[in-house]
């Protein structure tokens, strides 16, 4: 395997995901929460292929595959319900959505 | 000299991904989110073709630059001017918080990765040039793993059927 090893991609992984999560964190557009929520979901996937490749299984990648379909059903329902909610009028902001609140 | 040339373009991939990760966090338009985000997913492919997974890479520009992203900048151009999020103001406690969240999940993984598997990452397999290429794959997928296959038609059945019911639904005060 020429060039960097599976650590270096494990790492880029790493960063990836807590970019992610730091914007699920601190955005309050749920355009911008599903859109940080895809690159978290894509971080998960390249340490799945990363280790696809240390092993050199193809489990990994199937694994992978599956993941993505999973990403694209998410982001349907999610742009569903963003979409629901502003027509009923109400503010697209997640810290103002808390009718289902405890 | 190839040795050269792979660390070359996984250095320019991985500046592209992080940097267009941090783009897409940080736009304040979700329109320019979205756009970054297709960066986002293309250096990733790039990522991917370094790592022997040519079937993933493909699918990966398919059906997320392709399609997800589209589907949300259908969305974003839909809502219009509501869609923007611009920042609250100046730093809070919250963006505090979530910074320093943000580097705990990164710590915890790091600290689990080096535990669980520091001495193994040193020395990947050897694969064969048949390893991620679509018949591969498409051997796995209809070989081993024929359940997950399944499962995963029946899921995009459900949130496709999910998405329509969510999209079409009148709010119940209109109606009357």
């Amino acid at each position: 395997m020429p060039g960097p090893g599976v650590a270096a991609y494990l790492i880029l992984s790493v960063i990836l995901f807590a970019t992610g999560a730091f914007g699920v964190l601190i955005r309050r557009s749920p355009l911008i929460v599903l859109l940080a929520l895809e690159i978290m979901l894509n971080a998960g996937n390249l340490a799945l292929i990363a280790f696809a490749r240390q092993t050199g299984t193809g489990a990994g990648q199937i694994f992978a595959l599956t993941v993505m379909v999973v990403a694209a059903a998410e982001a349907v329902v999610g742009l569903g319900l963003i979409v629901a909610v502003s027509r009923r009028h109400m503010d697209l902001d997640v810290d103002k959505l808390t009718t289902l609140r405890g | 000299m190839e040795d050269f040339l792979v660390w070359v373009v996984w250095i320019v991939a991985a500046l592209s991904l992080l940097t267009s990760g941090i783009a897409v966090v940080l736009f304040q338009n979700p329109f320019y989110s979205a756009l970054a985000l297709i960066g986002n997913l293309a250096s990733l492919a790039v990522l991917y073709l370094l790592l022997a997974a040519e079937f993933v890479a493909a699918a990966q520009v398919l059906v997320y630059a392709g399609a997800v992203v589209v589907m949300f900048l259908f969305v974003i151009a839909y809502l219009g001017g509501r869609a923007d999020a611009p920042w609250a103001g100046t730093p809070s406690l919250q963006s505090l918080a979530a910074i320093v969240a943000a580097a705990a999940i990164a710590v915890e993984i790091v600290v689990v990765i080096a535990l669980k598997a520091g001495d193994e990452l040193s020395s990947p397999a050897q694969v064969e040039d048949s390893f991620g290429s679509p018949a591969e794959i498409g051997r796995l997928f209809l070989g081993d793993h024929l359940l997950a296959f399944e499962v995963t038609s029946i899921v995009l059945l459900v949130a496709a059927v999910g998405g329509v019911i969510l999209g079409s639904a009148v709010p119940k005060e209109k109606r009357s």
